[in-house]
């Protein structure tokens, strides 16, 4: 679903944003529920939190680019988590990241701007 | 004008549901609690004549205990706390709760253990042992001797478990730093490496002596092979023989959902206690033992599809549990205290699994197999539940204790530490 009429642009983004949403939490329950479970608490020690951490609430790009490449040995409050994450790049188009991520950045306790396909297509290009 | 009403209506309903789902969730939350109808239970389910006491909590990340000859407590703490990663805990006034407690060892790691005098201990790279006096107390907290070190840490499967046997060696896990030996670890649909180097380093047991300072890989003989990652394992008298318990292998269904549904995945693959001899082989990462066709199944990473076999055979279990439950503890009891039935079978405290998301979790207690001549003689039972604190278990940060240790303390009971509040459990058994 796509607008680019100026006109509707303000309507159409409150819209798009709980779209994204709605899409990104079926994309959660396929490829992240097992680890981070379906409350985002993680698994301790193991596989981190999703809920108010500096990761999901950071900067867009640094959290896009956990997506794409993975992550390991992550610390949150003096614990480490050991368990890789996987780079998701060759799983996960751009538009079913930017939405995965605005569900997370708006589901667990947190609140933060979504992520735009634009913004992921950008961090995608520049990743080597 | 509908519209000048309508705003009002949906604010008024929006604080009367939030006042009445804020109810319903405080009200909800106490329904899930245990019963507190028995005092003498700790909390927990146990079968008729056994009660339990919580003789310590809050100690921290309380992963394994070893009780000594005179009753006091050594708790290997997961993470160091205020520079301690060992803790000493003794009654004096026999009241029942050990309120006297001493630390030392900042490092982090899983085991502690007692042998000849002295108590071993392990962070994730290196096993320590401390000088005990005649009273099983560290004299000399700061000065360790260093029997292995140089052991791998990649972060993944990193508890160096170990136990002994009566001929003065140790056995100790590497667990192996990956999943299923996939070229990419977790990733959906990535092959496994051939040959799976790891195995070379990691994913086995390793044989030390118990008296000889500064051992390395070298020194030691890699006694067994195949096995992804072992927390709980313990020395079965009656059959001279190492037995272990390995954590089996996650996420069929995340990496291979074209031959495993997520109901399949959540109860595969076995979790598995084997009998271990020199140079046995368990088979990961080529196999796995599924429990409902009782046979090893070929690894999807290896060409597997859920019903190939292997062409090779490999070690069987002597028994299967139901997947991911975590079995982090494995004691044979020796004592008298328990009936006839206990003596020298098998507890194993089951953490909890985390793999079984979308399905509820399980685990999350401690179990009892029935032993005969040093080989498993009936079903499996639960033995202690409870400790999770729900009945259902979504994900495992919900839940309140996490059975990880066991010991025996010298009156014949059964000791269990939970590494997610520290609490320390002893459960024992009048006639």
């Amino acid at each position: 679903m796509s607008n680019t009429s100026k006109d509707f642009a303000k309507e159409n983004f409150i819209t798009g944003v709980q779209q994204s949403k709605t899409t990104g939490e079926k994309i959660f329950k396929k490829y992240c529920i097992s680890c981070h479970m379906a409350d985002g608490s993680g698994v301790p020690h193991m596989n981190p939190p999703l809920i108010q951490t500096k990761y999901v609430l950071g900067e867009k790009e640094d959290l896009i680019k956990i997506i794409l490449n993975g992550i390991g040995n992550v610390e949150i409050n003096g614990e480490t988590y050991t368990n890789k994450m996987p780079p998701l790049k060759k799983i996960l188009k751009d538009q079913q990241i930017a939405d995965v991520l605005t569900y997370v950045r708006n589901s667990f306790g947190n609140k933060a701007p979504a992520v735009t396909v634009t913004e992921v297509k950008a961090v995608r290009s520049k990743n080597t | 004008m509908k519209k000048n009403l309508l705003f009002p209506i949906l604010l008024f309903s929006a604080v009367i549901f939030s006042i009445f789902s804020f109810t319903n969730i405080s009200s909800s939350s106490k329904i899930n609690q245990l019963p507190k109808t028995n005092a003498d239970k700790a909390g927990l389910t146990l079968p008729a004549g056994f009660s339990a006491s919580i003789v310590a909590d809050n100690t921290g990340e309380a992963r394994h205990i070893a009780v000594t000859k005179e009753g006091d407590l050594y708790i290997k703490l997961g993470s160091a706390k205020g520079g301690n990663g060992i803790l000493f805990l003794q009654d004096p006034d026999q009241n029942g709760r050990y309120q006297k407690k001493t630390g030392f060892a900042d490092y982090s790691g899983t085991e502690v253990g007692l042998k000849n005098g002295y108590l071993y201990a392990s962070s994730n790279t290196t096993i320590y042992r401390y000088k005990l006096n005649d009273k099983d107390e560290v004299t000399d907290p700061k000065n360790p001797e260093i029997i292995v070190s140089g052991l791998l840490d990649h972060g993944e499967h990193n508890s160096k478990s170990f136990t002994f046997d009566d001929q003065g060696n140790l056995y100790v896990n590497v667990g192996a730093y990956s999943n299923s030996c996939q070229e990419q670890d977790r990733v959906p649909g990535s092959m496994g490496m051939k040959g799976c180097p790891i195995l070379d380093s990691a994913g086995g047991i390793w044989q030390f002596k118990i008296d000889k300072l500064n051992q390395h890989y070298g020194d030691g003989v890699h006694y067994a092979i195949g096995l992804r990652n072992v927390v709980g394992l313990d020395w079965n008298q009656i059959d001279n023989a190492l037995f272990v318990m390995q954590h089996g292998r996650d996420q069929l269904h995340d990496l291979f959902p074209k031959y495993y549904t997520t109901k399949q995945s959540a109860v595969l693959p076995a979790e598995c206690m084997y009998e271990i001899h020199k140079g046995d082989n368990a088979g990961w990462p080529y196999i796995y033992y599924d429990q409902i066709q009782k046979k090893q199944i070929l690894m999807p990473e290896y060409g597997g599809n859920g019903k190939k076999t292997a062409d090779k055979k490999y070690l069987d279990p002597v028994m299967a549990f139901p997947g991911h439950m975590g079995p982090n503890g494995l004691l044979f009891y020796t004592g008298n205290q328990f009936p006839e039935k206990y003596k020298n079978g098998a507890f194993i405290a089951f953490h909890g699994s985390w793999n079984r998301s979308p399905e509820p979790q399980a685990g999350y207690f401690v179990v009892f197999v029935p032993f005969r001549d040093g080989k498993p003689s009936g079903k499996w039972e639960v033995f202690a539940d409870g400790f999770a604190g729900e009945k259902v278990v979504m994900s495992p940060g919900k839940a309140e204790h996490r059975p990880c240790g066991l010991a025996q303390g010298p009156d014949g009971s059964l000791y269990v530490s939970d590494d997610s509040k520290g609490t320390i459990y002893k459960i024992s058994y009048k006639k």
